[in-house]
């Protein structure tokens, strides 16, 4: 399986993905953004068919499209009661830009096909370099805001008094978050990027005893999850994203039950 | 409004500079808040000093929880000004709320939790220091034995003491108690306010105390505010009695 350089780069897009997605989904949980995350994908997709469109790379119509609309959407819901009704109305015009797109640039379906759901063979060396370089920006973003970022994820009252500004730490992080949701559509599809930036994470926090093992679970899941998931689509043929869906949602389920169980005990 | 001889009633045509000195940490200067029409107070002015521990005493919805917000610049006034001695970047204020929107879920320890507030490093771990200043207020505050435990499984009283230590770890010189004792039984109220008691002793640390509760504003403070429809009053803590507070429900 891994003679072929296809797998290869595949592998190692893949890692870097897992990567990013392990600490990234981490905040995200803890920020509550899941379903800004789901939304960011759907603008992810758009973004992806203005790049065909216009004859960029699908990558670069993505990170254009998710860091731009990032910092409005996370502004437009920062208002807990109209968050739902914003990020819908976002998402929903996302969804209708893409289709738009795909239909004016003339791309057959399989285009679409692989934006919305990923493909293993459509990763090149060049796309492995891509991949490496955002990943590598979004890790040292992270590293750099850890402590503040932390603190302003899981205490955001104690984060407010201590002095830390809000606004622009969610700024940076929804800018790290666009990037990531970006490297991860490589491999999983625009559709069905939220499972690796928020399922890790979320089954993460029931095994974990800290923000560090939570991070670090997170990662080994998402690894996992890649690992597996392409060996399997190799084996059987079938998409990679299925796969890491199936396996992503059986670790939050495992998740969920060992909590109701140490927490009866 | 005429004023009670017996009692320090300080109102908004005071003049706060002829009360400041060295040992000033905060002046409330013709304070006011309106929300629309409706005006929350007006005219507050005080001063804070060093050392003093301020009980802000009042009924629900008198605007206890506006003034500390404002105090904490979380809200603008609409009149008047606070100002920090001697400027806001050089004083630390530790905050202990009733409450704190912490998900019960996170696996955030009490140690991780009270090791938030050592945000100012860049390295994403602790340093050798800052583990010693961590272990030293974990066990001060009597937190060490559940250092581990999640943050979701520890009592009320553990929780608000995880608040405090999360609030002294950063050595404030004023610290903000809102309510924090409201929801703690009556022992632990105790024990938390000996701790801060204990802190103010070592380090001549302001405290402003929100609260209802008359036996600990009498043991504890030194000073009260008392919130009230029409003028506020304001005196020490051998000032507060039944006349002042039956003339605050009258």
């Amino acid at each position: 399986m891994l003679s072929y350089p296809f797998m290869q780069n595949a592998f190692a897009a893949g890692t870097l993905i897992a990567i990013v997605s392990g600490i990234v989904g981490v905040f995200v949980v803890a920020r509550n953004m899941s379903f800004l995350t789901h939304t960011l994908s759907e603008i992810g997709f758009a973004g992806a068919a203005f790049g065909l469109f216009v004859g960029w790379t699908p990558l670069a119509g993505m990170l254009l499209f998710t860091s731009v609309s990032s910092v409005a959407v996370g502004q437009l819901s920062s208002k807990a009661s109209r968050r739902e009704a914003a990020i819908t109305s976002i998402s929903a015009l996302a969804i209708g830009l893409g289709i738009l797109f795909l239909s004016l640039s003339n791309q057959n379906a399989s285009s679409a096909t692989n934006i919305l759901f990923g493909s293993v063979i459509g990763i090149s060396r060049t796309s492995v370099l891509q991949v490496a370089i955002l990943a590598l920006a979004v890790i040292v973003v992270i590293i750099a805001v850890y402590r503040s970022l932390k603190f302003d994820s899981f205490d955001a009252v104690g984060a407010r008094v201590a002095g830390i500004h809000g606004t622009t730490l969610a700024i940076i992080f929804l800018v790290a978050l666009a990037f990531s949701v970006s490297v991860a559509a490589q491999i999983v599809g625009s559709l069905l990027i939220f499972i690796l930036l928020t399922l890790p994470a979320s089954a993460a926090k029931y095994f974990a005893h800290g923000v560090g093992s939570m991070i670090g679970l997170a990662i080994l899941f998402a690894l996992i999850g890649v690992w597996l998931g392409l060996a399997l689509s190799y084996w059987t043929n079938w998409p990679v994203s299925f796969f890491i869906a199936v396996i992503e949602v059986l670790f939050y389920f495992i998740g969920l039950i060992f909590n109701r169980f140490t927490a009866r005990n | 409004m005429a004023s009670n001889e017996t009692h320090q009633t300080i109102y908004s045509n005071d003049q706060p500079d002829s009360q400041l000195t060295e040992d000033t940490i905060m002046t409330v200067d013709k304070l006011g808040m309106k929300f629309g029409q409706k005006t929350v107070f007006q005219g507050l002015t005080f001063t804070l000093k060093r050392g003093e521990f301020l009980s802000v005493l009042g009924e629900n919805g008198i605007g206890k929880t506006t003034l500390i917000r404002i105090l904490l610049q979380q809200l603008r006034p609409t009149a008047g000004e606070v100002s920090f001695l001697p400027s806001r970047s050089q004083v630390t204020i530790g905050y202990v709320p009733q409450f704190r929107n912490v998900d019960n879920e996170y696996p955030l320890t009490v140690r991780d939790f009270v090791g938030l507030a050592l945000h100012d490093h860049l390295t994403p771990w602790w340093s050798k220091h800052e583990k010693q200043r961590l272990n030293q207020v974990l066990r001060e505050t009597d937190l060490t034995r559940i250092a581990h435990t999640p943050l979701g499984r520890v009592s009320g009283g553990e929780l608000q003491k995880a608040y405090l230590a999360q609030a002294l770890i950063r050595q404030p010189q004023l610290l903000i108690l809102d309510e924090s004792t409201a929801s703690l039984d009556n022992n632990m109220k105790f024990e938390l306010l000996d701790l801060v008691k204990q802190y103010q002793q070592q380090t001549q640390a302001a405290v402003i105390f929100v609260t209802h509760d008359l036996p600990l504003t009498k043991k504890y403070s030194t000073n009260f505010l008392l919130m009230q429809p029409g003028p506020y009053q304001l005196g020490t803590i051998d000032e507060l009695n039944e006349t002042v507070l039956e003339a605050a429900h009258a």
